[in-house]
């Protein structure tokens, strides 16, 4: 950053009084400004320059004016315009002043001119004359201002009078002179590129002229002509080539250097030049070889510059006739850009990649991990460009996966830049497009989303937004709908309700014959039927008679939903009074915080009852309580319940023994042996594996956890949850046994490799039946592990029963998915140290041959798929509450190529074998 | 190519504004408002690019004032985001470290710097010496 010190505000009155920086500034000038600074509404802001600019128009009618006086005014004129208020009045003076004014005068008002008057204006044409006159003076000044605002502005017709004056510059002996010459006659061929078509040798002596600005301004005139026929100017290469060998020599002034990096703006326009020539043309392409090597090379300085040459450079290397040798190094220089940790060279990176992945897209494939990172990150100018090199690099396989991307974000464009949206119909447009395109295929938050943004404005600000929207929907449904997107009908129909009242001149029963002509159609879905129906119910009464068509209609609709809404909507239009009560304006201020529920909850607390747990709190809580418990613990606990419906061991246990249950029906607690004590398992007979305390989990005895959280719930750290979530997905062994709820288990395991970690028992009082949940952990993959236990219970004291259970477990059965993202993912691959590669079959039967296989993996194995990028796939696993397993998958011919990698050394063997034989059975 | 440059502080007021193609003067105001709140939402450790309509932008901050500059899609961002700071550097030396209020009162002479940098959306002259040698012409003119 450079060194530039804010002088605040609070510095200002100083600065007025001790006339440094504004030694020159005239009182009313000064006022302005000082009057600018202190603004604090736009209402102020108007109110200010209307009475400057009626303060200026007295004074330039005035004749006492002077010249001096004038420049002033031409300043607080250009703030007036610059606040964006018209002073369309000054203009004339500022030609004026131009035209009579003093050196000083004459240069503000040429800056004036140029500032308020663009190309076709034709007061333009009274500065003409003055033009001429400064360009024939003998003040270098004059001329110098004069050919500035001939490339600035000036009226086309009239080149011709002041063409021979300017053309004479070029052989004027100072270097600004001639610079400002070049700079003029290519805004002439800019705009009347015939006027200037026998000069082309004069362009030519201007590019070999001995100063380097010179030159330097010649190249903007090289650039447009090559651009527009290359082949005519290839003879001048050699000539470009040495330029810039001369500059990277550092053969230019020192003043040219900008951070020590000779004329970098230079260089970027020789390259690009460069590239244009090189283009499609191998023998133009090698006389350039050797300055371009020249210029990777000399680019090792660290500093944006550098880069920003470097840059260029590449694009020229990717452009021209391909050289191997040149084409690596700047291969290697995009990873320079890609992989840095500078966002800005990143960006620059991308977008060098997103160029010559058109040429050669294998380049995309060495930066796939960086490419799959940004296309996560959290910068949207870097996800953007991310998404246009993806979508260069589209091809048959891949398209899935890229278009998905690209949906995801298209939603989450217009939402995001709400704030650049220039208007409400842009913005309501955009959606229109998003929403009709995008359709289905958006998640369903995305049209929440937009709902919610339209929902929480402010009434008087946003009610124009969403009168837009009103209108903008009517036109739509006015038009062919059958083709439009559920989602898209949804949202129209919940904004036609809510909002159609706002537009005065829309009649209802139009809006009303809309929505129900949609609810006609074959293609609407029953759920958007629902949303229809509802935007019906809350259009405002009045038109009792088509409600209550519409409601005879649907009252024999196979649909019971819509019957029963239909019925609602027949009443709510028969009876207003009910209806005012229903349906209060602003129906959808929501009191999240339920506070009228307070007195209620405070009686009940009173009462003792126990406070609020949200559900994810108790499940955790409960999966993880690893206290023994004692007997009576079952019964204070009676009223929790906890399945875990994703652990399929625990359904297909429970499930086998549910019917025991239901023939006990005593409840005894007295007499039941105890296996549980305080420090965990009571070993009994041969159990192999004492439990294992969860390091992560508080332990505390169970009815002490109970108290304690009355008072004060415990906070649950965020870092824990994810392992929670894990463990939330652990191995269950429900157990169904009769009313007695004092349970006796026993549970053995083969080996050593599995541990027990906890367990809660749960009893649900009105079915009689106890489920006791188990966590079971294997600290040592092993192929296969028989698990046998016995559940003992009694029904009377001294009467015990005994049930045996058994069953296998495989090493599958403890993998759970590892939610990673591509980021994780690549920092943890390089963490991993033991690894092992095989080829696996592939299945080929679908489109996406990766991808089904992959699919079929997961659904097997419980992996998560974190990626697939074209021919690749990052695929990741853990051991239940233990050691990662990365897969990484690429397709090789027939086969797919996995590459394991987990801290654990037998692991990755394990999953392979069971990727294995899951792809063999499919 | 260069679509225009703007000097706005944080509360986004503009300091000064160079359109190098026509934009209507009524249109200005909504879009400089635009461009600065696009600016100020983004995080110090995004990057200084940002994509606005047709244009992309470039912006850099000094203290509490925003260069922007509105480019092409062909324009190499990088060279851009040097180029203000090059111009900051031009300012830095002509009023001997620069500040918002020096812009405010000599805004002709910070447009009279900026036309030979800048010109037709162009980049024509970066040597800070020649840039400023016209500027401190006139001043030396207006003292004698």
């Amino acid at each position: 950053m450079s060194d530039v010190v804010e002088k605040t505000l609070t510095a200002l009155p100083g600065l007025f009084e001790s006339q440094t920086g504004a030694a020159k500034i005239t009182n009313r000038l000064r006022q302005l400004i000082k009057s600018i600074t202190e603004l604090t509404s736009k209402h102020e802001e108007e109110n200010l320059i209307k009475r400057e600019l009626s303060a200026i128009k007295e004074q330039v009618s005035s004749p006492n004016t002077t010249m001096k006086q004038m420049r002033e005014i031409m300043v607080r004129a250009m703030y007036c315009e610059m606040l964006g208020y018209d002073a369309s009045f000054t203009y004339i003076h500022a030609i004026k002043l131009a035209q009579q004014g003093g050196v000083l005068e004459k240069r503000v008002g040429y800056l004036a001119v140029s500032l308020f008057l663009n190309e076709g204006h034709e007061l333009l044409l009274l500065l003409v004359n003055t033009v001429l006159k400064d360009l024939q003076s003998t003040n270098l000044i004059e001329v110098c201002m004069a050919l500035t605002v001939v490339a600035q502005v000036f009226p086309k017709d009239m080149i011709p009078a002041v063409l021979p004056l300017v053309e004479d510059k070029l052989s004027h002996p100072k270097e600004i002179i001639r610079r400002k010459a070049v700079l003029a006659l290519y805004k002439f061929y800019l705009i009347a590129p015939n006027q200037v078509q026998h000069i082309h040798a004069k362009f030519c002596k201007a590019l070999s002229d001995k100063d380097p600005g010179v030159m330097a301004s010649s190249l903007h005139i090289y650039l447009q002509l090559i651009r527009e026929s290359p082949d005519s100017y290839k003879d001048l290469t050699g000539s470009f080539v040495t330029i810039l060998k001369q500059v990277l020599g550092g053969k230019l002034p020192v003043d040219f250097n900008y951070h020590s990096v000779p004329a970098p703006w230079l260089q970027i326009q020789l390259l690009r030049i460069l590239s244009l020539l090189g283009k499609e043309d191998q023998s133009t392409s090698e006389l350039m070889y050797e300055v371009l090597d020249e210029s990777l090379r000399r680019a090792e300085m660290n500093h944006n510059i550098t880069y920003a040459i470097l840059y260029e450079c590449v694009k020229a290397v990717y452009t021209i006739h391909p050289k191997a040798e040149l084409l690596e190094k700047a291969a290697r220089c995009i990873g320079n850009f890609v992989l840095s940790p500078k966002i800005n060279l990143k960006y620059l990176g991308l977008k060098a990649l997103t160029y010559v992945v058109q040429h050669d897209a294998k380049l995309a494939l060495q930066h796939q991990m960086t490419i799959i990172e940004c296309l996560d990150h959290s910068d949207f100018t870097i996800k953007r460009e991310t998404l246009e090199l993806l979508f260069r690099i589209t091809n048959a396989q891949n398209v899935t996966v890229i278009v998905e991307k690209m949906l995801d974000f298209l939603c989450y464009v217009p939402i995001k830049t709400l704030t650049f949206a220039p208007d409400n119909s842009w913005f309501i447009q955009t959606m229109n497009d998003v929403f009709s395109i995008g359709g289905d295929l958006l998640q369903q938050d995305d049209p929440n989303n937009f709902l919610r943004l339209l929902a929480e404005g402010k009434p008087e600000e946003d009610d124009q937004l969403r009168l837009y929207a009103v209108e903008s929907y009517l036109t739509v449904l006015k038009g062919h709908t059958s083709h439009l997107p559920q989602c898209f009908l949804q949202v129209m129909s919940w904004v036609l309700g809510e909002y159609a009242h706002l537009q005065e001149s829309v009649d209802r029963r139009e809006v009303i014959r809309l929505l129900t002509q949609l609810l006609d159609q074959r293609s609407v879905s029953s759920e958007t039927r629902v949303w229809i129906l509802s935007a019906l119910t809350k259009i405002p009464e009045g038109q009792t008679d088509l409600i209550l068509d519409l409601a005879e209609s649907l009252s024999s609709s196979q649909d019971t939903v819509l019957r029963q809404q239909a019925q609602e909507l027949r009443h709510l239009s028969q009876d207003s009074q009910l209806r005012e009560w229903v349906l209060v304006e602003n129906s959808c201020a929501v009191d999240s915080s339920l506070s009228f529920l307070d007195g209620f909850v405070s009686e009940a607390l009173a009462a003792g009852a126990a406070p609020y747990k949200p559900p994810h709190q108790r499940q955790e809580e409960l999966s993880l309580n690893l206290e023994p418990y004692s007997f009576s613990l079952p019964v204070s606990l009676s009223s929790c319940s906890i399945t875990d419906r994703q652990s399929p061991t625990l359904l297909s246990v429970s499930s086998g023994l549910s019917g025991n249950s239901a023939e006990l029906s005593t409840l005894i607690l007295e007499g039941v042996k105890r296996v549980w004590g305080k420090d965990g398992y009571l070993p009994q007979k041969e159990a192999t594996a004492p439990p294992v305390d969860e390091p992560s989990a508080a332990v505390q005895p169970a009815s002490q956890q109970e108290a304690a959280e009355r008072i004060e719930p415990r906070p649950e750290p965020s870092t824990q949850n994810q392992d929670k979530q894990q463990l939330a997905s652990s191995l269950f062994v429900g157990l169904g046994v009769g009313s007695s709820v004092s349970l006796v288990r026993k549970l053995f395991y083969d080996g050593f490799t599995a541990s027990l970690r906890g367990n809660v028992m749960d009893c649900l009082e009105a079915r009689s039946t106890s489920v006791c949940h188990y966590a079971l952990l294997m600290d040592d993959p092993h192929t296969n592990v028989s698990l046998t236990g016995t559940v003992s219970y009694q029904t009377q004291p001294g009467h015990t029963n005994t049930l045996p259970f058994s069953g296998t477990l495989s090493t599958a059965d403890f993998i759970r998915p590892l939610v990673v993202t591509t980021e994780e993912y690549g920092k943890l691959w390089l963490s991993l140290s033991h690894d092992v590669k095989q080829n696996l079959k592939l299945l080929t039967d679908a489109g996406d041959p990766l991808r089904t296989t992959l699919n079929a993996l997961k659904d097997a194995l419980q992996l998560h798929v974190v990626d697939i990028i074209g021919s690749e796939g990052i695929v990741a696993c853990r051991l239940l509450s233990g050691a990662p397993c990365l897969l990484h998958c690429r397709v090789n011919g027939a086969a797919l190529a996995m590459w394991l990698r987990s801290p654990h050394p037998a692991l990755p063997d394990f999953i392979l074998y069971h990727c294995q034989r899951a792809l063999a059975h499919h | 190519m260069i679509k225009f440059l703007l000097m706005v502080n944080k509360q986004g007021q503009t300091r000064l504004s160079k359109y190098y193609e026509q934009v209507e003067l009524g249109k200005r105001a909504a879009l400089e408002a635009d461009v600065v709140r696009g600016c100020l939402a983004r995080r110090k450790e995004e990057c200084s690019f940002v994509e606005y309509k047709d244009y992309k932008l470039v912006y850099r901050q000094y203290a509490a004032l925003f260069i922007v500059v509105g480019i092409t899609e062909n324009e190499n961002e990088l060279s851009i985001y040097e180029l203000v700071h090059n111009f900051v550097e031009v300012l830095d030396k002509y009023f001997s470290r620069v500040s918002e209020l020096d812009i405010m009162f000599n805004l002709d002479k910070v447009h009279i710097i900026l036309d030979e940098m800048i010109l037709n959306g162009h980049i024509v002259e970066t040597n800070k010496n020649r840039i400023l040698a016209p500027l401190l012409a006139l001043d030396k003119m207006a003292e004698s």
